[in-house]
């Protein structure tokens, strides 16, 4: 590569919510795609290979590993999906006022973290009525 | 933003020449993994138990195969486009960038392939 002089790029600009909920929506969105695929297809596949193939998934699923990357992973999908629905009314051509766009960038990631604790609280302390 | 935005014009467009295809499948995709993957937390919810019995048995239904097979090609088209934009965005060694894409390409259609033989083989053999 020429050494052309570059637009400035990160570590000029001054951080706010706007550039923290755009890092966060690739970030969660690729790290879905490498590790959340992985555990989709791992799942399926040993649902299909039998009850043998499907314990050792749960034992991976249960064990610490597991639980930081099952709870990771519904973090990174709440956080995705919030930031997600904020592009979708950006695409109508809604809310890029300054004070709407900077308080929606600040509350998706929050509404998501949000979800993430009521989805594990219903998971771990819910009403229960398959036990 | 003013007049002439209608699809016909943004085809073939942009610095890629794929005017909008792009930006419209990502969309698209995005809605039929919003729908599906709500679909999946409410199943797992109400399933409760996750045993392979428990777990296989739902999956083999119709009703649940269908849509975990869609979801599949929902995640993994998603998922090809976002990390293509990754790829793009951060590699500029030319020749690299064409074998990560193939790779990824590759990937894709491969995970995808056996996720969704795995959801057929549940359904039409029922649990192993």
């Amino acid at each position: 590569m020429s050494q052309r002089p570059l637009s400035p790029h990160l570590q000029i600009w001054r951080w706010g919510p706007h550039m923290l909920v755009s890092i966060l929506h690739r970030a969660t969105g690729d790290g879905m795609a490498l590790f959340g695929l992985g555990m989709l297809v791992w799942w399926l596949g040993a649902l299909a290979s039998g009850p043998e193939a499907y314990a050792t998934f749960l034992a991976f699923a249960g064990s610490p590993i597991g639980y930081v990357l099952l709870v990771g992973l519904s973090w990174a999908f709440f956080t995705h999906m919030m930031s997600g629905l904020r592009h979708f009314v950006l695409d109508i051509g809604a809310g890029y006022e300054l004070d709407t766009n900077r308080f929606w960038s600040i509350a998706s990631p929050i509404i998501a973290i949000v979800l993430t604790v009521l989805m594990w609280a219903f998971i771990l302390f819910g009403s229960g009525g398959a036990n | 933003m003013g007049n002439g935005t209608s699809l016909g014009r943004v085809r073939g467009l942009g610095s890629a020449h794929h005017g909008g295809h792009h930006w419209l499948l990502q969309r698209t995709t995005a809605i039929s993994n919003l729908v599906l993957m709500v679909w999946l937390l409410v199943s797992f919810l109400a399933l409760g138990d996750f045993s392979h019995a428990n777990v296989a048995g739902w999956l083999s239904q119709p009703l649940a195969a269908v849509p975990m097979m869609l979801l599949v090609v929902s995640l993994f088209w998603h998922a090809r486009l976002g990390l293509q934009i990754l790829i793009e965005d951060y590699v500029h060694q030319s020749g690299t960038k064409f074998g990560l894409l193939a790779a990824l390409n590759l990937a894709v259609i491969g995970g995808a392939a056996f996720a969704i033989f795995s959801v057929a083989r549940l359904a039409i053999l029922g649990t192993a």
